[in-house]
């Protein structure tokens, strides 16, 4: 890694985490994904007579839901954020890292959004939207008291900062 | 621009009879609150096309020796005629009305649409006259907005006079003039002579491509004793030619000129485009120039202007996102520093790469620098093709920092500054890490003051008065009623806004009839004095 982390580093003392619950939800998605395929897979190899590519099949299943466990924490570990008196900062990615400072003046519009299985788990994505096609501001995984805690306080300072373009 | 004097009132159209009172079709006056229709020749001029369609089909027809022509003329002509009578229907439901802030334009047979566009946040006004229109003496106007993925508000057709009198209306009350005020006066900055242009299209990448082929065609075929194999590389040909010939009647006969509304844009061979970008309306820019441009010293500026939403197909960003199709650097300098008043853009002191960039960029990583002064951060990158990124603070929508995973075990980051949607990315690629982080908090912190003493929206209010303005001259005091300067006096950017540029008056320098400078609001009591500035000379040296 190097020197690379400083240069993500947070503002204050340490970057906001999102909930573990967004972990919880990408290994499900994973699940979900990998086992019918795998299913499938085995089945058809099997009712070919294939016995050795069912198995293949099932070993790489196997490894792949295993980094991929490894990777949602990977992940999940990099996402952070940090309100600062003027602008908000998102960071996220391993591996390539990024880095987003949003001036709340320039926001344009908050998303909240949670799909179904993020509903069942409480959670939701706050969105950042600028006039900038460019800017990629999300923040996933958070609780449903913080995103709406974090959507009107957005919302407030962008209406008190706002800018004309 | 177009001649004064009072304004022929246009042929009445077939709705002249029974109309509610206040509705006029042509009306002298736009800006008087009232109802108002569009040109009756507008179904035929955006028609003509499916017109034209037909009549060849038609055509066609009659020549051969088909008997069954005469059914298909029948159906065609049906055709024809419900198209026009719905191009009638279409007329006649579209209306417009100037109102204290905003444009109301209400269309829609069927769904009916009202829609109000806020003339303080309108970004720039184009009046666009495609051929057939310049044939029949109309003109359409389009209002730009930020967020649109088209143009908001485009009203196709008026008669040329109008379109360009509602210009000068819409631009008067957005500017937040007086709304009777005249149009304002403008200097020429830059023309661009026909045979910059030529050059600059047969210098252009895929000019050299197309000529390579065709050299290599020619010896091919000589060496193999078959003309066939051209064909070919016919449609790569007819395909690089067209893209090279709209290149060209685009930009043909390009003229900047700036007045107190902010830059104008002229040009165009077959459709004729008049661009106003208000200003502080340019978000970012791109100074370009291509290996073979070298030589001359020539270079391509384009711009982002947030109502320009890129990809719109036909009226994408290689159409009006372009602000000097070629120039010598020296002039496009001088453009880019009337656009962003008091910037001097080789002034600002750039800092290069760490050579250990060398491993992902091998030859341009001693090309790339980024830097930045008190009004503008600047970007550049290439060995072959040079770019320049320019982005005033205050002007970035957000500030982004990646490393991919390569970069990162060089420890290296890009720094992007957001703007909006068009050609130019502002970008600092393959920073030393750390800097690149240091480059984001200083530039976040200079957007924060930027945009902290940022000029008005309405630019020709001073900052001691904002609030709306209204058709009525309402403000108070000797706001309104400054003195119009005659000739060439000039005034400077005003220093209270790095970005805005101050009320520039320049003097009337194009030959044809001279208007009367806009009147100016004097400034409030807390604006500074404006500045004398220098004027550098534009004129394009060939």
């Amino acid at each position: 890694m190097g020197g690379i982390g400083a240069a993500f580093e947070p503002p204050g003392e340490q970057w906001v985490r999102v909930s573990s619950r967004l972990r919880t939800v990408r290994r499900i998605t994973l699940l979900l994904l990998l086992v019918p395929l795998t299913v499938l897979g085995v089945v058809v190899a099997q009712a070919l007579g294939a016995t050795a590519v069912g198995v293949l099949v099932a070993v790489v299943a196997v490894a792949s839901v295993t980094i991929g466990w490894a990777a949602v924490e990977r992940n999940w570990r990099a996402w952070g954020y940090a309100e600062r008196a003027d602008d908000l900062l998102v960071v996220r990615g391993v591996l390539t890292r990024r880095l987003v400072v949003v001036p709340y003046g320039r926001m344009q519009f908050v998303d909240v959004t949670a799909g179904p299985l993020e509903r069942r788990f409480r959670i939701a994505r706050v969105q950042l939207h600028t006039a900038a096609a460019a800017t990629d501001a999300s923040i996933p995984g958070l609780v449903p008291d913080e995103a709406a805690r974090l959507r009107d306080r957005l919302a407030a300072l962008g209406e008190a900062r706002s800018a004309g373009l | 621009m177009s001649e004064p004097g009072e304004v022929a009132r246009a042929v009445s159209g077939p709705g002249e009879v029974a109309r509610p009172v206040g509705e006029r079709s042509e009306p002298p006056h736009h800006a008087d609150g009232e109802w108002h229709r569009l040109h009756p020749l507008t179904p035929l001029a955006r028609g003509w096309t499916v017109v034209a369609a037909v009549l060849f089909v038609l055509t066609q027809n009659v020549s051969g020796p088909s008997t069954g022509w005469t059914a298909t003329g029948i159906l065609l002509a049906g055709a024809v005629v419900v198209g026009l009578v719905y191009g009638l229907f279409s007329w006649w439901f579209t209306r417009y009305r100037i109102e204290a802030d905003a444009l109301r334009l209400d269309t829609g047979v069927i769904f009916r649409r009202s829609r109000r566009v806020r003339l303080d946040r309108l970004q720039a006004v184009d009046v666009v006259r495609p051929l057939i229109a310049r044939l029949l003496g109309l003109a359409e106007l389009r209002l730009e907005v930020a967020g649109g993925s088209s143009s908001e508000a485009p009203l196709a057709y008026l008669s040329e006079r109008n379109a360009q009198v509602l210009r000068a209306a819409l631009l008067a009350r957005a500017a937040g003039v007086r709304p009777d005020a005249p149009e304002a006066d403008e200097q020429v900055l830059v023309r661009v002579p026909p045979e910059a242009l030529i050059g600059s299209r047969l210098l252009s990448g895929s000019a050299i491509f197309g000529f390579l082929l065709v050299i290599a065609l020619i010896s091919g075929a000589i060496g193999l004793h078959t003309p066939f194999i051209f064909i070919g590389a016919v449609p790569t040909l007819i395909a690089l030619a067209t893209s090279e010939f709209r290149a060209f009647s685009t930009h043909f006969d390009f003229v900047v000129a700036e007045s107190a509304d902010g830059l104008r844009l002229r040009h165009g061979l077959l459709e004729h485009r008049s661009q106003t970008v208000p200003p502080g309306r340019v978000q970012a820019l791109r100074i370009v120039q291509p290996w073979l441009w070298r030589r001359w010293d020539w270079v391509k500026v384009e711009v982002n202007v947030a109502g320009y939403a890129p990809g719109g197909g036909e009226d994408g960003t290689s159409r009006t996102s372009v602000l000097l199709p070629v120039a010598p650097r020296a002039t496009a300098l001088g453009v880019v520093g009337r656009v962003l008043p008091g910037v001097d853009i080789d002034a600002v002191s750039l800092t290069g790469l760490p050579a250990r960039a060398r491993w992902v960029r091998p030859i341009g990583w001693r090309f790339a620098a980024c830097g930045a002064d008190d009004r503008v951060f600047v970007s550049k990158r290439g060995r072959l093709r040079r770019e320049l990124d320019v982005i005033a603070h205050g002007k970035a929508q957000s500030l982004r920092l990646s490393s991919g995973p390569i970069r990162r075990r060089l420890g290296l980051a890009t720094v992007h500054l957001d703007s909006t949607p068009g050609p130019v990315r502002v970008h600092a690629p393959d920073r030393d890490a750390l800097e690149a982080r240091r480059i984001v908090e200083a530039q976040a912190e200079r957007d924060r003051s930027a945009r902290r003493v940022a000029g008005p929206e309405r630019w020709m209010t001073a900052h001691a008065q904002p609030g709306p303005i209204h058709p009525a001259p309402v403000r108070p005091g000797p706001v309104e009623s400054g003195p119009v300067e005659p000739g060439p006096v000039e005034s400077g950017p005003v220093e209270s806004g790095p970005v805005e540029p101050g009320p520039v008056e320049p003097g009337p320098v194009e030959p044809g009839p001279v208007e009367p400078g806009r009147v100016e609001p004097v400034p409030g009591p807390g604006q500074p004095a404006p500045a004398a500035a220098e004027r550098t000379s534009l004129d394009h040296a060939d």
